[in-house]
């Protein structure tokens, strides 16, 4: 009963000081939201409005076809046409086209005489990203011209012996909008319950209120379960706004089970508040806390597997990796929105984070009273 | 520093040469108002006119909160006046303060050494900002190492400087242009009283030699007696000025000394006399209570010294002839001369309510004891072989200057800090092993202002309430106890963050209250409070212990160890003394001395200490 009275106090004052808080109330609504929006929206490998210019020497209907093909795609943008040859360097160093399509005087007419003939593509190595995916989209688009050609009997030869049908299960259009969004959730609350978490303790011991906690009846166990509340409570709540916005904003397909998430989100917010609480007991002020969570937060997000696949790391790195408690719940989450996974299904990923969770926590509450200088 | 004698001559002189220059400084109707958030607006000053001389040491005394910091930065320029006009030098603050500002020294509070510099380092530090030619700078930094003492510890570093020698170095750097006018903000403030003469010392050396103007406000009341000049502000108005003689001269009369006997202790006497009418402060000194009267209480001559006795012993039930006429100081004078108004101190409920009673004695008698307790900071020994027993129901008080070893001391007895060696064991436990339920009985009020700034006081009571076990009725009970105890009904709706200094200390003491403890931490609890907030709070205290409580309490105001049944001093982590202040004074008598105040009993207890 006097436990639960005081827990309840307690509870109630960490809220309080959230809530009466502007800045703490902030940083829990809206750089989450932004973030959120501005990331699903800016976070995409799919390349769009890539720049060309085209140096078109043949100027034939079959050049153009080509090119229209090109256009037709959607992807690219034209800039303009080239006149000679030394507008290509000047066009890719003022950065006024990413790609330049050259194409030779003869096209048409070593292609109607059955010869075979080169396109040249110029692209801006600077960005090698955008070159290689430009790149690889023109290849496409130059297999499917030729395949016209050899219809319309236009080029000879024999058909090639192979024909590539390809089809992409869980993501259909291989749309990395899919793969971004539905790992966001994560990562944004892991922001935001690291930095509510890390400067819990921080806060109270530069303003002196944390001796006034110790040497009231708390026991750490207490104190430690005042301490998680907001964290988890906010997390959560952010976690989730973010998994309806993926599924009604983004539309998103949700073909998991809702218990699976709950469980394995719940699972990742205990484990970071962990992680924030032993930053936070570690440290004696605030900026100590805040930048901890930073060091914390920054390899973990990096290396979470978010944006680079974790399977091009190193294999000493992926192993490292799995005490990174961000990995595990984007995994899971990618499995819950789009492989449609349940519970038993995450398991695997969830299990590390209890792990850790198990050893943060308790680690935390020990340091309360160790710490104090 | 070896010329004393001679040098006094010399002060005398330029006194009286001094009044015919130029003022060094001039207020002329000088007004500040800071703006509250919540667009309010609050007079700091409020029309102010004074002038400073060269070649004397004017000071500026006054409440928290009476204005002087804001006058000081107002002349340092590094606040603009909202009206009127400040001079310096003969040049405008506002217009010309770069040009005032490489004249005029200045020391803030709280001085900007970088701690992790060596003494030399910084003094070479503020060489280059203020400018000091390369040539004239050793000869200037031999000069201000020797005045301060400080030559030996060139090499070490200001942060593992105690807290008289980093003002001191402060004082240095302030001065390694040689100003024409030097500003000190409460340059005393929590050093102890051997290095606090050290501080006065250096600066009657300067005013002599240089011949320079120097204006230092101080909490201390017995420094302004020092002063050639005292300015009294009170609530942003110059109250009262002239030489601290001036002052006095009015008070003959009207201070008495009531000794204590076998009915009452000094205590209680005190307890009696403090807040009647007719009395405008009543303090316990050297171990009898010094008694201002308010004004002369009667008009026929001759007859204020035998009707003053007659007031005070009728209070007390005894003859006239038991109370003495005492010599008036400044600080009898700044007691009656500030008027009080609504800031009128607060007289705690009397015996007839008792809030609570402390639960009796289990089985152990001491409410406290440390045996041969030690505390290191990797090569720095915070406190060394500490050892001492606190009854219970007594005030014990741990005294010394800042940085001796009090808030560590203070933060193993609570359990913050664990010891390196030795035992602790606070009513029978050792509260760091124990389990949280011990630490209910006890309540712990910290040095600085921790309670949760962004909650109302409201919230902030039924938050401790609830943490030490009250609810419901209970809870209601001793809040509204609380609330009207400390008058801080008006203020229950407010954050705790907002309210004015003394309202925060008063609220951090009804917290640490609120659950009636048996055993009272108190660290520093009249650290930058006014004299009258002093008052107060000891009253409060005092009664609290007269119904049993055990109040521990740290201060570095000797004085105040005249409230406390019994007392360590504690300097540099070591014990000095221990014992009752009348022991402790009485280690300092000497036959120039036979009446010793407790500065002079920790002059000369540290004497073999020094470094």
């Amino acid at each position: 009963m006097q436990t639960l009275r005081r827990l309840s106090a307690l509870i109630l004052k960490e809220f309080l000081t959230i809530i009466k808080d502007p800045k703490s109330r902030f940083v829990v609504i809206v750089p989450p939201i932004i973030q959120f929006f501005i990331f699903s929206y800016g976070a995409t490998f799919d390349l769009e409005n890539v720049r060309y210019a085209v140096f078109d020497e043949s100027r034939s209907v079959l050049s153009r076809s080509f090119l229209a093909d090109v256009e037709g795609t959607g992807r690219f943008r034209l800039t303009g046409y080239l006149e000679d040859a030394g507008q290509v360097k000047q066009t890719i160093d003022n950065e006024k086209a990413r790609l330049v399509i050259h194409i030779g005087p003869r096209f048409e007419e070593r292609l109607q005489s059955g010869r075979s003939v080169q396109i040249q593509v110029i692209a801006d190595g600077r960005s090698p990203n955008v070159a290689m995916i430009a790149i690889g989209y023109l290849g496409t688009i130059v297999e499917n011209f030729n395949r016209t050609l050899l219809e319309q009997g236009l080029a000879q030869g024999s058909r090639p012996g192979l024909a590539l049908v390809e089809r992409a299960w869980f993501n259909e259009n291989l749309s990395s909008r899919w793969f971004m969004v539905s790992a966001l959730g994560g990562v944004i609350s892991t922001v935001v319950v690291m930095i509510l978490t890390s400067l819990s303790v921080a806060r109270e011991r530069e303003f002196g209120t944390f001796d006034q906690l110790l040497v009231a009846p708390f026991s750490p166990v207490e104190i430690l379960v005042g301490k998680s509340m907001p964290g988890i409570v906010f997390g959560m709540l952010d976690a989730l706004i973010f998994a309806g916005g993926a599924v009604l904003w983004f539309h998103i397909p949700f073909r998991g089970t809702v218990s699976a998430l709950m469980v394995s989100l719940l699972c990742f917010i205990i484990t970071i508040v962990g992680i924030g609480l032993l930053v936070s007991s570690l440290s004696t002020t605030m900026q100590q806390g805040l930048l901890g969570a930073f060091l914390f937060l920054m390899p973990a997000i990096t290396l979470s597997g978010l944006a680079t696949p974790v399977e091009n790391m190193p294999m000493w790195l992926q192993q490292a990796n799995m005490f990174n408690p961000v990995r595990h719940i984007i995994t899971a989450l990618r499995r819950i929105f789009l492989e449609g996974a349940d519970l038993g299904t995450v398991w695997p990923q969830i299990w590390p984070l209890l792990i850790m969770a198990c050893v943060t926590l308790p680690l935390a509450a020990w340091l309360f009273r160790r710490r104090s200088v | 520093m070896n010329s004393s004698v001679s040098s006094v001559s010399v002060a005398l002189t330029t006194k009286d040469t001094g009044v015919e220059t130029a003022p060094l400084m001039h207020a002329d109707r000088v007004c500040k108002t800071f703006d509250t958030p919540g667009g309010k607006k609050i007079p700091a000053l409020d029309g102010v006119s004074l002038k400073i001389f060269q070649g004397r040491v004017t000071g500026l005394v006054g409440a928290d909160g009476a204005g002087k910091t804001t006058l000081i930065r107002i002349a340092a320029g590094l606040l603009v006046p909202t009206a009127g006009q400040m001079t310096l030098l003969g040049l405008d603050s506002v217009d010309h303060s770069l040009e005032i500002q490489s004249r005029v020294g200045y020391m803030p509070q709280k001085f900007g050494l970088y701690q992790d510099l060596t003494v030399i380092e910084n003094l070479r530090l503020y060489a280059d900002l203020q400018g000091v030619a390369l040539k004239t700078r050793h000869d200037r930094f031999d000069k201000l190492l020797t005045m301060t003492d400080l030559a030996p510890y060139t090499k070490r570093r200001a942060g593992a400087l105690s807290g008289g020698m980093k003002q001191k170095l402060g004082l240095a750097c302030a001065l390694v242009k040689s100003p024409e006018l030097l500003l000190l903000d409460e340059p005393t403030v929590g050093v102890d009283p051997v290095s606090r003469r050290e501080l006065w010392k250096i600066v009657y050396d300067l005013v002599e030699k240089d011949r320079i103007g120097v204006l230092v406000s101080t909490a201390y009341l017995d420094e302004a007696q020092r002063c050639d000049q005292v300015k009294v502000l009170h609530q942003g108005r110059l109250l009262a000025q002239g030489s601290p003689d001036s002052f006095t001269a009015g008070m003959q009369g009207r201070v008495f000394l009531a000794a204590p006997d076998e009915q009452m202790r000094a205590r209680q006497i005190y307890t009696r006399l403090a807040g009647q009418e007719g009395i405008a402060d009543a303090t316990i000194r050297s171990g009898r209570v010094r008694v201002v009267l308010n004004s002369p209480l009667s008009p026929e001559n001759g007859n204020n010294q035998e009707t003053g006795k007659q007031k005070i012993a009728s209070l007390l039930n005894r003859s006239a002839s038991t109370i003495t006429t005492a010599v008036p100081v400044f600080e009898d004078a700044f007691m009656a001369l500030i008027p009080r108004g609504d800031a009128q101190l607060h007289t705690p409920s009397t015996d007839q309510d008792k809030p609570w009673t402390p639960e009796p004695s289990s089985g152990e008698d001491a409410a406290v004891i440390t045996n041969n307790l030690c505390k290191k900071f990797g090569d720095f020994t915070a406190v060394s072989n500490l050892t001492l027993d606190v009854r219970r129901g007594e005030i014990f008080g741990l005294l010394g200057p800042n940085g001796a070893g009090k808030s560590t001391t203070f933060r193993m007895l609570c359990g913050l800090l664990p010891a390196t060696s030795g035992e602790i064991r606070v009513a029978g436990r050792n509260l760091r092993r124990s389990r949280a339920k011990a630490r209910a009985r006890l309540g712990y009020m910290a040095q600085q202002f921790s309670l949760y700034g962004q909650l109302s006081v409201k919230e902030n009571f039924k938050f401790f309430g609830r943490a030490y076990g009250l609810s419901g009725k209970q809870l209601k009970i001793r809040m509204a106890w609380a609330f009207a105890e400390f008058g801080l009904d008006p203020w229950q709706d407010k954050p705790a963050g907002a309210l004015p200094g003394g309202y925060k200390q008063r609220l951090s003491m009804a917290t640490a209250l609120l659950h009636e403890p048996d055993i009272l931490f108190l660290d520093e609890p009249t650290s930058g409070v006014d004299p009258f907030a002093r008052r107060e709070f000891w009253l409060r205290i005092n009664g609290f212990a007269e119904q049993g409580v055990t109040v521990i309490v740290t201060t570095h105001f000797m004085e105040e160890a005249e409230y406390c049944d019994r007392m360590v001093i504690i300097s540099r982590g070591k014990t000095l003394a221990m014992g009752t202040p009348g022991e402790i004074r009485s280690l300092a008598r000497t036959p120039e001395n036979p009446d010793p105040t407790m500065d002079d009993a920790f002059i000369a207890l540290s004497q073999g200490d020094r470094p």
